[in-house]
C-alpha cells in the first residue's frame, strides 16, 4: 500500500512537467501581443510597449521563456502577473476561496445527493422515486448560469435571505448560495448514481444473505447495500474535485467570487503565461491527489480491492 | 452649439449623514496606482478621487482650477502656472510645483515606461526613444513654474485634469511601485488605510481633512467595489448591497428605468464608436473608395439599431467627437452622410462599381469577448439589405487578436473601432486616430487637409478659433470617411433609494463628492 502510494506520488513528477510545458505552449500560441492588448484602444507610445515586452521576457523565444519560468519555480518565484502583482499573492488569494466553496459544495452534493438517490432507490416506482428524477434531470438539462441567476434573484434579491454577491470576508454563510448552485449538476449525477447503484444491489445475492440472516433493515441497508454501492460514487466525487475547483467560473461570476476560476479566464485572455502555467499546475496536483485518494477509499469499501506490492 | 448633456441640479443639497459611506462599482487597477501609469478607466476613478490637479473637471467637462492659481499664456506656447497655497499631500508634504515637474519628469522619461508618457510629448525636451530631461518644464518658485510647449497649443490647460498631470510626493520617487500599492495624493478622498486596496476586491476611501479644493465630499467615503460582470454589480444593486452603479449590464437594458424608477441615467458620454475601413484594401482608397465609404454609411439605419439592439442605450453619431465635448456639433456640412439614405447609398454604391466592380464579401471584424456581435450583424444586416452585397461580422475569439491584426494592417474589411476620451477636448478625438502615422491610426488615412486644420486647431490663440478649425477638420473626415461614424455610448447608471444628488460626470463616472447618503 505504501509503496503503491508512493509510485502514484512519482508519477506526479512527468505528468506536472508534461502540463506545464503544454499549458505554456498553448498561452504563448494565442494570437496577438498580450502587451499591446492590454491598453485596449488607447495605445501608449512604441518604446513603452517594448520595454514592457522585455521586462516580461515576451521578445524571448518560447523555450527560453518557458525555462525563465520553470527556473524561478525552483527558487520559489512564480513570477509576476501583467498588473506587476507576484503570481504567489494572486494563487494565496483565489485558492483557499475557491477551496472553500469547492468544499461546501462537495458536502452538499455528496449528502444530499447519497441520501435522495438511497431512498430513491429503495422506493424504486414511487413517487418519491419519479420526482427526484424529474428534479434532477431538469438540473442537468439547465446551465448552469441560469440556476445561479434563478436562485440569486429569489433568494437573494426578491427574498432576502441571502446576500446578492460574497463579500470581502467571504463568511461560509454567504458561501451557501453559490455553493448549492455550484453543487445542482453533480447533486443530479450523484442522485442518479447512487439510485441505479442501490436498485442493482438490493437484488444481490448478499442482501438476500443478509436479509435471509435475519438482520435488521437499516443494518442491510447501511452496511450491506449503501457501502457496496459507494464505489462508483467515490470515483464520480475525486474526478469532481477538480472540476468543482476550475469549474466554478460561472458560479465565480454570478456571484462575484474572486476565485481560482475567474483568475485562469482572466489570465487566459491577457496572454499572462506564468499565471496561467502556475494555477493549472497547482489544478494538476489537485487531481492527481484526488485520484490517488480515491484508489485508496476504493480499498475501504471493498474489500475485495486490494493493491498489491 | 451644446456643451454637455448631464442632468440634476447644479448646488446639490448638502444634506445627509456626513459619515456615510457610498459604494460604488469599479474594476481592478490594471496596474500599480500610479498617476502616469494608470491610463485604463478602473484606476483612472480611483485616481480623480485620490489626486486633485492644476484643474479638475464638472459635470460638463468644464476645466476650474484647483490647485492652480491661474495658468496663462500670452502666445499659447509659453505658460506660467501659478498654485493657491496650503495644499498637503495626506503624509502632510506640501503641494509645491516641484511636486508637479517632478511627477511630469518622471512620467515622460523614456526608461520609465510609463503608459500615459505621450500626454507629455508637446512640452519641450519630450523623446519618445531616449532618456532626455523635459527641458521646458521650469521650476521658478514654491508655487510657480513655467512651461514650454514645442509648438503653441489654446486648449493645452483643459487636459491637466488628466490623471497623468497630477502631482505626487517626493516619497513617490524612492519606490514607485511600493508607492502605487499605497498612494499617497491630495484629493478630496485618501486610502481608508494602509493596504486598502484588497486586489480584485475593492478599495476603500474616507475623505481627505485637508483637502480643500473644489471638490469636498458631502459625504464619509467611498467603498469602490470590483465586479468581473456587471451583471452581479446589478444584483447587487437591486439586493440593497450597492449604493451607485455607473453601467447597466445588457441583461438588465430594458428593465433598468422600471427597478429603479426616477433612480436612473442615461445619456451620451464621451465615448466614440464607430468601423474603420482600411486604405491598403482594394476597392476602398481614392475616388472609388470615397464613394464606397459613403455608401456603406449611409446603407446603415443608425436610428434603428440603437434602438432595437441598444433599446436606447446609444446615440447615433452626428461627428467624430461627442456630444458632451465643446464644441460639438450636430450640423457639420457633409453630416447628411451619417443619415440612413437608401437611395443615395445604392446610387453611390454603383457609382462606385462603374469605376472597378465590387466582388466577394465584405466583413467587419470584431473581438467576441467585447459583447459587439449583436450591433455587428446588424449593421452588416443593414448594408446587405440596403445594397444587395454580401455584408456579415467577422468575430476574432480576443481583443489582443483583433489588435493584432490591425496592426499588421491584415484585416480583409473594416473593423469595429472605439475611442473614450482622456480629457474632454475634440483633440484628443481626432489627433490620435486620424492624424497621418499617429498612434491608433491602423487605417492608414492620410490627409495633408485634415492634417494641417488640426495643427491650425491646435496653435489657435482662443479656444473658438480652435474649434472652428476642428469642425472643419472634422467636415474633411466626413468627406473622407475613414471611419464610419456609428454612435456614442451612453452612459447608464442607477442608484439605490437610500442615496441622493448623484451627478454623472463628462467622463461616465458620477461625481461621488456630491453624492448624499440617509
Amino acid at each position: 500500500m505504501l509503496w503503491y502510494t508512493g509510485k502514484r506520488l512519482l508519477q506526479m513528477i512527468p505528468v506536472f512537467f508534461g502540463a506545464t510545458f503544454l499549458i505554456y505552449f498553448m498561452v504563448f500560441s494565442l494570437p496577438g501581443d498580450p502587451i499591446a492588448a492590454l491598453f485596449g484602444d488607447r495605445q501608449p507610445a512604441p518604446g513603452v510597449i517594448e520595454q514592457l515586452r522585455v521586462q516580461y521576457h515576451l521578445d524571448q523565444p518560447f523555450i527560453v521563456q518557458y525555462f525563465i519560468y520553470i527556473g524561478g519555480f525552483f527558487h520559489g518565484d512564480l513570477g509576476t502577473t501583467y498588473s506587476g502583482r507576484a503570481v504567489s499573492d494572486v494563487m494565496a488569494a483565489a485558492f483557499p476561496i475557491t477551496a472553500r466553496l469547492a468544499l461546501l459544495a462537495l458536502f452538499f452534493e455528496s449528502v444530499a445527493g447519497i441520501l435522495v438517490g438511497l431512498v430513491a432507490g429503495l422506493r424504486k416506482g414511487k413517487l418519491f422515486d419519479a420526482s427526484a428524477l424529474v428534479v434532477s434531470l431538469l438540473l442537468i438539462s439547465v446551465p448552469t448560469f441560469v440556476i445561479g441567476f434563478i436562485l440569486q434573484y429569489v433568494f437573494a434579491v426578491k427574498l432576502g435571505w441571502a446576500r446578492t454577491t460574497v463579500s470581502s470576508e467571504a463568511p461560509l454563510s454567504e458561501l451557501i448560495l453559490p455553493a448549492i448552485v455550484l453543487a445542482s449538476v453533480s447533486f443530479a449525477y450523484i442522485v442518479r448514481l447512487t439510485r441505479a447503484s442501490v436498485s442493482e444491489n438490493l437484488g444481490a445475492d448478499f442482501v438476500r444473505t443478509a436479509t435471509a440472516k435475519g438482520l435488521s433493515r437499516r443494518r442491510v441497508v447501511t452496511v450491506h447495500v449503501l457501502r457496496n454501492s459507494l464505489v462508483p460514487v467515490v470515483t464520480f466525487l475525486g474526478v469532481d474535485l477538480g472540476s468543482l475547483m476550475v469549474g466554478a467560473i460561472v458560479t465565480e461570476g454570478i456571484f462575484n467570487i474572486n476565485g481560482v476560476g475567474g483568475t485562469v479566464y482572466k489570465a487566459i485572455k491577457l496572454g499572462e503565461g506564468p499565471t496561467v502555467v502556475s494555477f493549472i499546475a497547482v489544478m494538476v496536483v489537485i487531481f492527481v491527489l484526488a485520484n490517488l485518494l480515491v484508489d485508496l477509499l476504493y480499498a475501504a469499501l471493498d474489500p475485495r480491492i486490494r493493491y498489491a506490492k | 452649439m451644446l456643451s454637455g448633456c448631464a442632468s440634476g441640479s447644479t448646488t446639490p443639497a448638502k444634506t445627509g449623514d456626513t459619515a456615510a459611506i457610498i459604494s460604488t462599482n469599479g474594476s481592478e487597477p490594471q496596474k500599480p496606482l500610479i498617476t502616469t501609469n494608470t491610463t485604463e478607466t478602473g484606476g483612472g476613478k480611483i485616481m480623480t478621487s485620490i489626486y486633485a490637479g492644476l484643474v479638475s473637471y464638472d459635470a460638463k467637462g468644464e476645466g476650474k482650477n484647483e490647485v492652480a492659481k491661474s495658468i496663462s499664456a500670452d502666445d499659447a506656447q509659453h505658460w506660467t502656472v501659478t498654485l493657491n497655497t496650503g495644499w498637503k499631500f495626506t503624509n502632510g508634504e506640501a503641494v509645491t510645483s516641484k511636486s508637479f515637474v517632478d511627477a511630469w519628469n518622471y512620467g515622460a522619461k523614456f526608461s520609465n515606461a510609463q503608459s500615459a508618457s505621450y500626454f507629455f510629448d508637446d512640452i519641450e525636451g519630450f523623446s519618445y526613444d531616449a532618456d532626455t530631461e523635459l527641458t521646458g518644464l521650469k521650476v521658478v518658485d514654491d508655487s510657480t513654474f513655467t512651461v514650454t510647449l514645442a509648438s503653441p497649443e489654446a486648449d493645452w490647460p483643459l487636459r491637466l485634469g488628466y490623471t497623468a498631470f497630477m502631482p505626487l510626493p517626493s516619497v513617490a520617487f524612492t519606490d514607485m511601485a511600493a508607492f502605487g500599492e499605497n498612494p499617497i495624493g491630495n484629493g478630496p478622498y485618501m486610502l481608508a488605510k494602509t493596504g486598502a486596496w484588497e486586489h480584485n476586491v475593492k478599495i476603500d476611501l474616507k475623505t481627505n481633512p485637508d483637502y480643500k479644493g473644489v471638490r469636498t465630499p458631502a459625504n464619509g467615503g467611498l467603498s469602490i467595489v470590483f465586479y468581473s460582470s456587471l451583471d452581479s454589480a446589478y444584483a447587487d444593486a437591486q439586493g440593497g448591497n450597492l449604493d451607485v452603479l455607473d453601467a447597466v449590464p445588457d441583461s438588465a437594458f430594458a428593465t433598468y428605468q422600471t427597478d429603479f424608477p426616477e433612480r436612473f441615467v442615461n445619456q451620451p458620454a464621451a465615448i466614440f464608436q464607430a468601423f474603420n475601413m482600411p486604405y491598403y484594401l482594394e476597392h476602398w482608397s481614392g475616388e472609388e473608395g470615397k464613394l464606397r465609404r459613403a455608401a456603406i454609411s449611409m446603407a446603415i439605419d443608425r436610428k434603428e439599431i440603437t434602438d432595437v439592439i441598444f433599446q436606447g442605450t446609444r446615440t447615433p453619431a452626428t461627428d467624430f467627437t461627442s456630444p458632451v465635448i465643446a464644441g460639438y456639433s450636430d450640423a457639420l456640412k457633409g453630416a447628411d452622410v451619417l443619415k440612413f439614405n437608401k437611395e443615395q447609398a445604392v446610387k453611390d454604391w454603383a457609382a462606385a462599381d462603374a469605376i472597378s466592380p465590387y466582388t466577394g464579401t465584405f466583413d467587419i471584424a470584431y473581438n467576441s469577448d467585447g459583447g459587439h456581435a449583436g450591433w455587428v450583424d446588424a449593421v452588416a444586416n443593414s448594408i446587405k439589405n440596403t445594397l444587395g452585397i454580401n455584408a456579415v461580422g467577422k468575430p476574432y475569439a480576443t481583443f489582443k487578436a483583433a489588435l493584432a491584426d490591425r496592426k499588421a494592417k491584415a484585416l480583409t474589411g473594416g473593423t469595429r473601432a472605439g475611442w473614450q476620451g482622456d480629457y474632454p477636448s475634440m483633440y484628443n478625438f481626432l489627433a490620435p486616430l486620424y492624424q497621418t502615422g499617429a498612434g491608433s491610426n491602423y487605417e492608414m488615412y492620410a490627409s495633408t487637409e485634415f492634417d494641417t486644420l488640426l495643427k491650425e486647431g491646435a496653435a489657435a490663440k482662443s479656444v473658438d478659433d480652435a474649434t472652428a478649425k476642428y469642425q472643419a477638420a472634422q467636415e474633411v473626415l466626413l468627406k473622407d470617411l475613414p471611419s464610419i461614424p456609428l454612435w456614442y455610448s451612453n452612459v447608464t447608471g442607477i442608484w439605490s433609494d437610500k442615496v441622493q444628488n448623484v451627478v454623472f460626470g463628462w467622463d461616465s463616472v458620477p461625481l461621488y463628492n456630491e453624492i448624499t447618503k440617509g
